[in-house]
């Protein structure tokens, strides 16, 4: 019998598999193609403190092995997620989620976290610093170590609960960025966002997304991720939790031996809405082909 | 929804542009209005397409080929297997039709009429349709829907077949309870506003998964904010916001 059980900050997971945020709603909807308590856990869509439409359409592209998501952020806001769609995850999903949460300010990060670290189904906080500062000039607050560090302070002053900043890759050196939030007293780092990119519609011979640009996600930039993942878990002490274009129980693995504690798997449950049920279900069959006993046990196991 | 794997049973040109494929696999619980998602070797997102006839042991749709993901499909030959979503979408409102539902397809809005057409004269509705195209070259299933029993009225914009003009010169001083209607974003706007009863519209949009996880193809209507997915295609007359 092989071991797929992890520990991410304190609470065991019964596999490191964890559908990403954005991809798979507030859960329950995937509760009637099969049964969620499977996973590790999830990170639910992004959150902010106000309701929020997003983009206009199109907001999707599709690329060579991957796609562009431009959605904006769409969701409910904070005080509807705590009032209708935790109470519907509660009946389908017994395990910790990770709350994921996004902000246009340092005081909508503190309000939205400190709001959801108070839920009794919320396990770990994961705090999107993509999006773009409206104080400060429209930067993302993930392009720069001090804004990223501010928001983790902000946070972590409000919150009981892990902290998990989300990086972006969009950076000339995400390494600094990551150093700087574990300063700040994130208790992880997940990565990566999905990274910038755009197509254009050869027949109208315009931008595809209303939005000109969005996130490129998928199978293609797992590279990219995986080489990011293996840059900052060897620089920082803190866990880190690896995601972009993981689309198998192999992939997982690579994902650990390059030092993630836990994967996210993101786009590709958007073309399989089975996807992270198929990975659970393939990874002993993986695990016993690769000579892994333990899936604790290979975290970084890359390492050279 | 649910997965299932069909086996292609056929798969031929209608015209130029337009391909009719039947698929033969479990069809259960698919209503009409509704739409499938299709797994294409090569190709990242999978490639919605609405039902065109819920058939005995399987479905039948017809797509446009509009890119390179349709022109792969257009070249499956019988035999092959597909891995498709089905049961996506709301589906039309069959209650709402009274006794005589006027039907509008424009070009490839056709197609989820005919399903729609066969199950509203199977309840003994007195159905008329309108179908639009541009010109006599792209007309097809003209014949099938009379064959169903409707009356088929049919308009091109160029004036090569039928009445010349568009669905919304069909549809003038025409007596109907009800409508339902499926086409390009101007031909829905405008009937929309010739239209003298309450009626339904299926809109279409740029998916990501095509079954509400991403958001992707949500817009605003004066009901809340909508996932064309999921609680559309079909959006009411009422609840639109142009």
């Amino acid at each position: 019998m092989v071991n797929t059980k992890v520990n991410l900050l304190g609470i065991e997971l019964d596999n490191p598999v964890i559908p990403a945020s954005g991809t798979f709603g507030y859960g329950y909807e995937f509760s009637g193609l099969y049964d969620i308590n499977c996973l590790g856990t999830f990170s639910f869509k992004g959150t902010t403190k106000e309701p929020r439409f997003g983009n206009p359409t199109p907001r999707i592209a599709e690329c060579t092995a991957g796609m562009i998501n431009a959605v904006g952020l769409q969701n409910p806001g904070v005080h509807k997620v705590i009032e209708e769609e935790l109470p519907k995850l509660k009946k389908c999903f017994n395990k910790k989620v990770m709350a994921n949460v996004s902000g246009f300010s340092v005081e909508e990060y503190a309000y939205t976290c400190e709001l959801l670290d108070k839920q009794e189904q919320v396990g770990w906080l994961e705090v999107n610093v993509s999006c773009p500062n409206v104080h400060g000039g429209g930067m993302s607050f993930g392009t720069q170590p001090s804004a990223a560090a501010e928001v983790t302070r902000a946070v972590k002053k409000v919150t009981n609960k892990p902290i998990i900043i989300k990086l972006s890759p969009n950076v000339t050196d995400i390494v600094s960025i990551a150093k700087a939030c574990e300063d700040a007293g994130a208790d992880g780092i997940s990565l990566i966002n999905t990274m910038l990119g755009m197509r254009i519609d050869l027949n109208r011979k315009k931008p595809i997304i209303a939005n000109v640009m969005g996130g490129f996600s998928g199978s293609a930039i797992f590279p990219v991720a995986l080489r990011m993942v293996y840059q900052v878990s060897s620089a920082v002490k803190i866990p880190v939790v690896g995601m972009g274009g993981v689309s198998s129980a192999d992939d997982v693995i690579e994902m650990m031996l390059a030092g993630a504690t836990a994967v996210e798997v993101g786009a590709y449950n958007l073309v399989n809405p089975y996807a992270c049920r198929d990975i659970i279900n393939d990874l002993p069959t993986a695990m016993q082909k690769y000579k892994i006993n333990s899936l604790s046990e290979i975290i970084g196991g890359a390492k050279v | 929804m649910k997965q299932v794997i069909f086996e292609i049973k056929n798969n031929k040109p209608l015209n130029a542009q337009i391909m009719e494929m039947t698929l033969a696999g479990d069809n259960q619980g698919v209503k009409a209005g509704q739409f499938i998602n299709i797994k294409i070797d090569g190709f990242y997102l999978r490639r919605p397409i609405s039902v065109c006839e819920i058939v005995d042991g399987g479905l039948k749709i017809i797509y446009k080929i509009v890119g390179k993901g349709t022109e792969v499909l257009s070249r499956m030959k019988t035999g092959e297997k597909l891995d498709v979503l089905i049961g996506l979408g709301n589906g039309y409102d069959l209650t709402l039709s009274g006794d005589k539902p006027l039907l509008i397809g424009g070009g490839v809005g056709v197609p989820p009429m005919y399903e729609l057409c066969k199950q509203l004269i199977a309840q003994g509705k007195q159905v008329t349709v309108i179908l639009g195209f541009n010109a006599k070259s792209e007309i097809f299933y003209e014949k099938e829907f009379e064959n169903l029993g409707a009356k088929v009225l049919v308009t091109t914009a160029d004036g090569s077949y039928g009445i010349k003009g568009f669905v919304t010169d069909a549809m003038k001083g025409l007596d109907y309870s009800y409508f339902y209607t499926c086409g390009p974003e101007p031909m829905l706007k405008a009937v929309h506003k010739q239209s003298v009863t309450d009626g339904e519209m299926s809109f279409e949009e740029r998916m990501g998964c095509g079954f509400g996880a991403c958001m992707g193809c949500s817009c605003k209507t004066l009901t809340g904010n909508k996932r064309i997915c999921k609680e559309g295609p079909v959006l009411k007359k009422g609840e639109i916001l142009w």
